[in-house]
């Protein structure tokens, strides 16, 4: 049995954030769950879709996010609780259906959990979604540890009953990745509900039993305030909102999410308790505004601790200037002034530093001396830039399109997207992409340059996107580029799986989230019904790649060339070495080649170094994959592969 | 549950994506958290595994969660399975009183296999760790993993050497214990040799 479904209530065990935000979901009984998988939010679904059997759920990877919520709300118009999960980016993707949703209302429970990236350490942005909560009128729910990731989700389905609309649970990479010890509660008994029916008879104003729109409009938007209203009163007495600190502090700090366990650590750095009061804020939007004005009444300087947006920060300084007759005038440390940073994640050290500026207590966590041998020694360490694993079929598919746009030498260039072989932008993937935005606009972009001929333009375009974006976002631009006749080159990384976020199954694979048989969509087949010009290659193949890539950019119209084998790191392959690899020494010529040190210096490739002592190049077997392509990159034929003998 | 030296007391283990940081730091993390502290780890995972620095927060108390992310300067061990790795910890997280354990074994990053950056020689890597901490072991965690067929194991023989140094009050029946729902039973007897392995060679 998984920690999961342990059954017994009040144990205590160790969970990630994901983990007890999926607990959450089954202690509450959810029914449905979708997403699309994204850093920091895959590990929610995953975990869902390993009990869905036991707990008789039904589970989803949808093709992208704004399906997911669909596929979500549908359970929920159907009186069955549903949870959809994404990333900050995919809120983006959703949103265009999440205002109209915002405004017909649901009916069973409906929460979206949207796992942010502050400081983007695995995102091309740190969008923060808070603003849709705000922006669309729904109530905002922050978890600041983990026990209240799982307790807060639970509580989330019940109060989505009670006032008929969604409820948005936002959580962050170190609460959604880090782990602590959560004390579990009861779970409900794993039952079929009653034949699930989704009611329509009734007349347009009854929410219940009559169809679901957000029409009429003023009425529903009028309806919609009502229930704000209903979640802002329930706030007033939630629990997840705390405050630790003396009656009368020198200082307020208003926190929430992961800056609640920085500001408790900086707090008790600086030894601050007795002067710093802490009010830690779970329910973000709206604002509880009574509770919030009680704190405020307590001292004239408040600092704002949160991360990206100063979401926080305007809404309390909005309601700071409404009740200013009462509480009088307020001194605000946060983002506007400067005191937090504007961008980038935060820690206990950076909250540390703003509470020591504000209240005139030093803090130096060691001595001079011994932090400047250590400023020294951090740069004089070389940086360990991000590659691509050793036999990641993206290295040798970026590698024959750097080559084919070398030799085609007309300026052409690759508008890329989101997955590994956005590395591409790098040197370490050759510096190939030109442009990187959302999902899908890799082929939008190069649609739109492709057409730019009618303004003298005449250089190549190369679109890439892998098997899982195709599906995501790349499909309608694809349609955009064949009607329009744009002149591009499309290039689809298949390595079965979307593999970045750890393999989960996408529409093209012959199963889905539960391990069930699925009809698979075959990418080629589509492109090719679509009217593009299609053709397959296995991209270690770097030669026929290449040429074929060359070959296709000389044709007009949209062309579509599928590169495909599977990822290095996938359950099948990992470990399993296809090619024993080795250097033969008195062929590899160094520094005297004249090949500048192809393999080492512009491959880059982790498995394979080059030995300062030798001055050759070398293995590093502990490393090497064995994908046995470097071969074909070493004009000395100094690379050898043999076939490995399987273990 | 054994009093705590420090409270909380602040372990990190670092590495390369690859390596099995993530894993070894979530069976650490358990093994203590099954001896009834209060267990927080903070990591980061998902693109900074591809070659990139990994480095993950363990915290122990005897009373609460704490901050995902330790402080600067507040390391009490660390745990590292690359060398130059130990010294990009200690150089941020480090302190007078810190202990070291590192694996010996190098990787490469690409900017030194490009030529464009120096890895630091062996010497040179001693002798920081030795300026910048209390005390500093040493193990050849790859070569014994090696010997023992995966190189992955390294992981684990670092987690057995910490025990070994009795710096953390947990051993192999606590090891046995955490792995016993994740790991399947075919790898549990190959990973209890490996805790074995790096448990002796710090009694040695």
């Amino acid at each position: 049995m998984s920690k999961l479904t342990e059954s017994k209530e009040g144990l205590r065990v160790l969970l990630m954030g994901n983990e007890a935000i999926a607990r959450g979901a089954l202690e509450a009984g959810v029914n449905v769950a979708s997403s699309y998988p994204g850093t920091p939010s895959s590990e929610i679904l995953e975990n869902l879709s390993r009990v869905a059997k036991e707990r008789n759920l039904y589970v989803e990877w949808s093709t992208n996010e704004k399906v997911a919520l669909e596929v979500a709300a549908a359970a929920s118009f159907a009186k069955l609780r549903a949870l959809c999960a994404m990333k900050q980016n995919g809120v983006n993707v959703a949103s265009d259906f999440l205002l109209h949703l915002a405004g017909s209302g649901t009916r069973g429970g409906l929460v979206l959990v949207s796992c942010e990236d502050p400081g983007a350490l695995s995102s091309a942005n740190e969008g923060d979604s808070r603003h849709f909560a705000r922006l669309m009128e729904f109530p905002l729910l922050e978890p600041g540890d983990f026990q209240e990731a799982k307790d807060m989700t639970k509580w989330a389905f019940e109060l989505s009953e009670e006032i008929k609309n969604i409820v948005m649970v936002r959580s962050v990479t170190r609460m959604s990745h880090a782990s602590g010890n959560v004390w579990l509660g009861g779970l409900p008994e794993p039952q079929k509900p009653t034949k699930a029916i989704f009611k329509f008879e009734g007349s347009l104003l009854e929410p219940e039993s009559g169809p679901v729109f957000s029409i009429p409009i003023l009425h529903r938007h009028k309806l919609q305030h009502q229930k704000l209203r209903m979640a802002q009163e329930l706030f007033e007495k939630s629990p997840f909102n705390t405050y630790q600190g003396p009656e009368k502090p020198d200082l307020l700090l208003i926190t929430s999410s992961a800056c609640n366990l920085y500001s408790r650590e900086a707090i008790s750095l600086l030894g601050l308790k007795d002067r710093v009061g802490l009010l830690k804020l779970g329910t973000t939007w709206p604002l509880p505004t009574k509770l919030v004005k009680r704190y405020l009444s307590i001292t004239d300087k408040i600092l704002i601790v949160e991360e990206v947006i100063p979401f926080l920060e305007e809404n309390i300084k909005i309601l700071a200037a409404e009740e200013g007759k009462e509480i009088g005038t307020k001194t605000f440390y946060g983002k506007k002034g400067g005191t937090i940073p504007r961008e980038g994640e935060l820690n206990p050290d950076l909250v540390a530093s703003a509470l020591s500026q504000i209240m005139g207590t030093p803090y130096a966590p060691t001595e001079a001396e011994y932090e400047k041998d250590s400023q020294r020694v951090l740069a004089s360490i070389a940086a360990r830039d991000l590659a691509w694993c050793p036999g990641c079929p993206h290295r040798a598919s970026l590698w024959s399109i750097h080559k084919a746009l070398q030799m085609d030498n007309c300026k052409g260039f690759v508008c890329g997207d989101n997955g590994c072989y956005a590395l591409g932008i790098w040197p370490s993937g050759y510096s190939i992409l030109k442009t990187l935005h959302s999902m899908g606009s890799n082929l939008g972009l190069a649609s739109g340059f492709g057409k730019l001929d009618a303004f003298g333009m005449d250089q190549p375009v190369v679109a890439v996107c892998g098997d899982s974006t195709f599906f995501h976002a790349t499909l309608p631009a694809l349609v955009n580029a064949i009607h329009h006749r744009s002149n591009v080159t499309l290039v689809v990384f298949d390595n079965s799986g979307t593999a970045m976020t750890g393999f989960q199954p996408h529409p093209g694979l012959p199963v889905d989230a539960m391990g069930q048989e699925a009809p698979s969509l075959d990418i080629a087949r589509i492109c090719e019904a679509m009217g593009a010009k299609v053709e397959t290659r296995d991209p270690f193949n770097l030669e026929e790649t290449r040429s074929t890539l060359n070959h296709l950019m000389e044709q007009e119209g949209v062309k579509v060339l599928i590169l495909r084998q599977i990822c290095a790191l996938s359950p099948e392959k990992r470990g399993k070495k296809r090619y024993q690899m080795r250097v033969e020494e008195t062929k590899c010529l160094g520094e005297a080649c004249g090949c500048n040190r192809l393999c080492t210096r512009i491959f880059k490739c982790p498995g394979l170094v080059f030995d300062n002592e030798k001055k050759k190049s070398r293995i590093d077997e502990v490393i090497c994959a064995g994908c046995g392509v470097c071969t074909d990159i070493c004009p000395a034929g100094a690379i050898i592969r043999e076939e490995a003998i399987s273990s | 549950m054994k009093p705590l030296a420090q409270d909380p007391y602040n372990i990190i283990m670092a590495g390369v994506g690859g390596q099995g940081n993530v894993m070894a730091s979530r069976v650490l993390a358990n093994m203590l958290s099954l001896k009834g502290y209060w267990v927080t780890i903070g990591e980061t995972f998902g693109s900074s595994q591809r070659g990139g620095a990994v480095m993950s927060h363990i915290r122990i108390s005897s009373t609460s969660t704490w901050s995902p992310q330790i402080p600067r300067r507040k390391a009490h061990i660390i745990i590292a399975l690359e060398p130059m790795e130990a010294i990009r910890v200690l150089a941020t997280y480090g302190n007078r009183d810190v202990n070291v354990l590192a694996n010996m074994r190098p990787i490469q990053p690409v900017s030194v296999i490009a030529g464009e950056q120096n890895y630091p020689t062996l010497e040179e890597i001693q002798d920081t760790l030795n300026r910048l901490s209390s005390h500093v072991w040493l193990i050849d965690a790859t070569d014994e993993a090696m010997k023992l067929g995966n190189p992955i194991l390294g992981n684990i023989i670092m987690i057995g050497a910490i025990s070994g140094l009795g710096l953390l009050p947990v051993g192999l029946d606590d090891f046995m214990e955490a792995i016993r729902d994740t790991f399947p039973e075919k790898v549990a007897e190959i990973n209890r040799r490996a805790f074995e392995i790096g448990k002796d060679k710090m009694a040695q």
